[in-house]
């Protein structure tokens, strides 16, 4: 029997499931976006017919950190800007899990941006989830990569005199082999998103925009927006990388300029994962290396055994 | 050293394959029955720059490199001569022979290739050799090479030369060149051998050799290797499948021989964009059920420290090897310090709780390295080998036997599903992880995938299900525990015993402490210590958190002074040893070194005698001597 019963069950399409029973109630304040990524995070997974058992979701630090505290799945709420590493390496181990990483602007665009630009360069097959506000909130509203040039905050007092990160443009430039950008006040896209990006085998980035009503009451994310798959203004194959870069850089002009756009930018089937590279070099197992560990009949070599006759 | 002892450097520019030419010397004598025992000494450069190795064989078993040496083979940089004469490289190349000589002993051989070197450059060369008594050799190693094959097989040549000279028998060495060489360069380095064998012994009279090598025999069969090698195959014989890391020297020995090694044994190596990531992806393996490791040096592990801490507060296993250098910040890449042990000790922020255990050699890396896998599975609590560049990259013969050890593949305190189904919950369903009351601080662990063992791994303050609390006394239960832990370790680790060994008579008079990889060389500066009159004994201390008090303190009680040897400028292991023990100031003295180079048994000997005994200031500043405290 396998150590981990849990992966591959069949459980109720319901999303109490992933609703904890006894919870503190959520930390973020009335009206926060994070709402709106939990609630579109535990109505894909009841979608996808996951059990809690089998999905393992790694945050950082920040109010998004706090995203696995009201999800009923094993969790890791890592350091700052670290869920990335730690979420790889579980999938890498265990193959069979299904591996969600969050984080917010902060936490994924500025201290983690090293780990999610290689992240996306290895194409992981896991999911992350970036809340995109626009700012430090829980440090209670400083000037974040994306904040749009001139972003007057208390440690920014005259104003940024940066570009805002284009997180779509980068992850894309990166490597990643699914990017999509949806909105908190958009539940059905997001979920629908949601269930997309991990399905999908490779890296699956996710900016999602969460209004922050506390500290960040001037981003326009409350706006209506378009969702550019389902207009015809902005038709383009989401395939293609060069179709996808121009209407990212659109996107990303826009998001503080104009409409608000949201939807799947970029899709490719065809890459693989970084685990099947790694399986096809010969450099990783094709059974989930977690699971030999209670295999009772599996022989385990030793140095003695096996290396020491270069030594002699 | 003593007199029935070849103490052999090959001195030339780094490239030249110094390395592997000592390391193919040093297994054909182990081979032979002897006892070998190297040390390296290299620039932080890829090509040129002066290098060489030194190879100790002797019928004994040996423990350090020994004092001085008596036989080198000086090959000349080739890089230093290429690509023009006014290249800025172009001044050394005679280094290989000038730099050499101050450490050459009375009597010593010198062979040198006078295809690349001329001694007519080297001032009062001939007045040195005369004063000296040393006996030169001077060889075309250079043509004999181009002869029959190409110029760099000019080592060959040396190697034939030192035979021909110290009396060793050539099939030794020729039989390891058929094991070690592709068919394709055999035979022209076998006639590289001969050719420049025969015409040491027939243009020189070597009947009665200058220097000889000894001959031994071997009770049980040996191995050549290193510490990092010893490290590695204690990880993998401990059920270590997943590292992770960067590169850094000198940890990348380790990280290499894992790499090489990992995916014929199903295994995942993964080279990653930081240290930060290195430690964060071994926690993430762990996390999900695999028994993972990783590791830097000095300035990687500053990054690791965040991790780290991670580790400690969300009670996963993992296993991190340091292997110290020169410090601060990028230091001496290649030079040997066991200054990083505080920072290895206390970094990362909080009330800290780790295991770091400080092997002295290469048998004793591969014990504790398993040891540390298992403290960090059964305890869930990140375990630190702390070695050295000396260690890491030392070559030794060590009893194959060592390695006969079963596997363990164990993954410590984890639960079953069945026994998950038993185990508490709390109302929401999730399986209480981190419970307060256990009987070693131990609560088992579930893994992502299980049914029924879902909890949150949090690095805040959590409740026993994970979630996040600042309540007090959830607090205080929760540090307790950890803390708890600790206590349970250094229960085991004292019932053990294995690791801190104490060497010499056990009524004398005074102690020498050293820690890691310093032991041996302690050692031997005791044993000459005891011929010359004294009465002294050796505490080699190799577990470092949680300290050995009880072992420690009476080593200190049984003697009148003791010296505490280190290879730092701050005297942190003597600093240790009193804030562990709360005292003992007034007993211990420090003989530190910190010039890039190990101690060498004439150190400790000239150490103790003149500063500690007399109260005299030392010679040189090769070391330094820093008084016991209100002194």
């Amino acid at each position: 029997m396998s150590a981990f019963s849990a992966i591959g069950e069949e459980t109720e399409k319901d999303q109490n499931e992933f609703t904890p029973g006894l919870e503190p109630q959520p930390t973020w304040c009335p009206g926060c976006g994070d709402f709106g990524v939990l609630k579109a995070l535990k109505g894909a997974a009841a979608e996808l017919g996951l059990s809690p058992d089998e999905m393992m979701v790694a945050t950082g630090i920040g109010c998004s950190g706090k995203l696995n505290s009201y999800f009923n799945s094993y969790g890791f709420h890592t350091i700052h800007g670290r869920s990335l590493p730690i979420a790889r390496a579980a999938k890498l181990a265990n193959p069979g899990l299904t591996v969600v990483a969050a984080g917010g602007d902060g936490d994924g665009y500025g201290i983690g941006g090293n780990h999610f630009m290689h992240t996306a360069r290895e194409n992981h097959d896991i999911t992350y989830i970036v809340f995109n506000n626009e700012i430090f909130g829980l440090t209670k509203g400083q000037t974040s990569p994306t904040s749009p040039m001139g972003h007057k905050s208390k440690t920014q007092p005259h104003g940024s005199a940066k570009t805002p990160l284009r997180p779509l443009s980068l992850s894309l430039n990166a490597g990643a082999s699914y990017v999509a950008r949806t909105a908190a006040v958009n539940p059905n896209q997001a979920k629908d998103i949601i269930v997309e990006a991990i399905q999908h085998d490779g890296f699956s980035h996710v900016d999602f925009l969460t209004q922050c009503p506390t500290w960040n009451k001037d981003a326009r994310q409350y706006v209506p927006y378009i969702d550019i798959n389902d207009s015809d203004d902005y038709e383009f194959d989401k395939t293609s990388r060069s179709e996808a870069s121009e209407m990212m850089f659109e996107t990303e002009n826009a998001l503080h300029e104009g409409t608000v756009l949201t939807g799947r930018y970029y899709v490719d089937e065809d890459r693989p994962s970084y685990q099947q590279e790694k399986q096809r070099i010969g450099e990783m197992p094709e059974e989930p290396l977690a699971e030999r560990y209670f295999d009772d009949s599996y022989e385990w070599e030793r140095s003695y055994d096996k290396f020491l006759d270069k030594h002699k | 050293m003593t007199d029935h002892e070849l103490i052999w450097r090959i001195a030339g520019g780094s490239g030249d394959g110094i390395a592997s030419t000592s390391q193919n010397f040093a297994k054909a004598l182990m081979r032979a029955g002897l006892h070998v025992f190297t040390h390296r000494h290299y620039p932080s450069r890829i090509r040129g720059g002066h290098t060489y190795t030194e190879v100790r064989v002797s019928a004994d078993p040996v423990k350090s490199r020994g004092d001085g040496y008596n036989f080198l083979l000086s090959l000349g940089d080739s890089f230093a001569r290429n690509p023009s004469e006014g290249a800025y490289y172009g001044n050394e190349e005679i280094k290989p022979l000038s730099e050499n000589l101050d450490e050459l002993v009375e009597g010593g051989v010198i062979v040198y290739d006078s295809g690349l070197l001329d001694t007519d450059e080297i001032e009062n060369f001939d007045e040195r050799v005369e004063e000296n008594d040393w006996h030169v050799y001077d060889i075309n190693l250079r043509s004999i090479a181009r002869e029959h094959g190409r110029e760099v097989m000019r080592n060959t040549a040396g190697v034939a030369v030192t035979c021909a000279i110290a009396d060793i028998e050539p099939d030794v060495i020729k039989s390891l060149m058929s094991d070690a060489m592709p068919e394709k360069i055999l035979e022209p380095n076998l006639e590289v051998f001969d050719d420049a064998y025969q015409q040491v012994k027939e243009d020189f009279d070597v009947d009665a050799p200058d220097i000889s090598a000894p001959t031994g025999e071997h009770d049980e069969e040996q191995v050549l290797l290193s510490g990092s090698d010893a490290i590695a195959y204690g990880a993998i014989d401990e059920g270590c499948r997943f590292i992770s890391g960067y590169p850094m020297t000198p940890w990348t020995e380790v990280f290499v021989i894992m790499s090489q090694n990992l995916p014929e044994l199903g295994g995942i190596s993964e080279q990653v964009e930081d240290e930060i990531a290195a430690a964060a992806l071994a926690m993430g393996a762990s996390h999900a059920g695999v028994k993972a490791m990783s590791g830097s040096s000095g300035g990687g592990f500053s990054l690791m420290s965040e991790p780290l801490g991670l580790a400690e507060i969300t009670e996963t296993p993992i296993v991190l090897v340091e292997a110290m250098r020169a410090g601060p910040s990028t230091g001496m890449p290649t030079k040997p310090e066991q200054s990083d042990m505080e920072h290895v000790l206390y970094t990362s922020q909080g009330d800290s709780h780790r295991v770091v255990f400080a092997p002295a050699t290469a048998a004793e890396a591969y014990d504790q390295t398993r040891k540390a896998f298992k403290i960090a599975y059964e305890y869930q609590i990140p375990a630190i080998v702390l070695y050295d560049q000396k260690l890491g990259g030392e070559l030794s013969n060590v009893p194959a036997s060592v390695f006969d050890e079963e596997p363990n593949p164990d993954l410590g305190s984890v639960l079953t599903e069945a026994e998950l189904a038993d185990a508490p919950h709390d109302d929401s369903g999730k399986y209480q992880r981190f419970q307060h009351d256990t009987e070693n601080g131990v609560s088992p662990r579930s893994l992502p995938g299980q049914k029924g063992g879902r909890y949150l791994a949090t690095g805040n303050e959590h409740m026993p299900a994970g979630h996040i609390s600042e309540d007090p006394d959830n607090r205080v239960a929760q540090m307790n525990r950890r803390m708890q832990k600790v206590e349970s370790i250094r229960a085991e680790l004292d019932e053990d015993g294995d690791f801190n060994t104490v060497y010499g008579p056990e009524d004398a008079d005074y102690g020498l402490i050293t820690f890691g990889s310093q032991q041996g060389t302690v050692e031997e500066a005791a044993d000459v210590l005891n011929e010359n009159g004294h009465s002294v004994k050796v505490l080699g201390v190799s577990e470092l958190m949680p300290f050995p008090k009880t072992q420690v303190s009476e080593f200190l009680d049984s003697v009148d002074e003791a010296l505490v040897v280190e290879m730092t400028a701050s005297a942190q292991f003597r600093g240790l040893a009193q804030k562990e023990l709360g005292g003992y100031g007034d007993k211990m003295s420090s003989l530190l070194k910190y010039n890039g180079n190990p101690f060498e048994p004439h150190d400790i000997v000239e150490g103790f005698e003149t500063a500690l005994l007399e109260g005299e200031e030392l010679p040189d500043n090769r070391t330094k001597f820093v008084p016991k405290v209100g002194e």
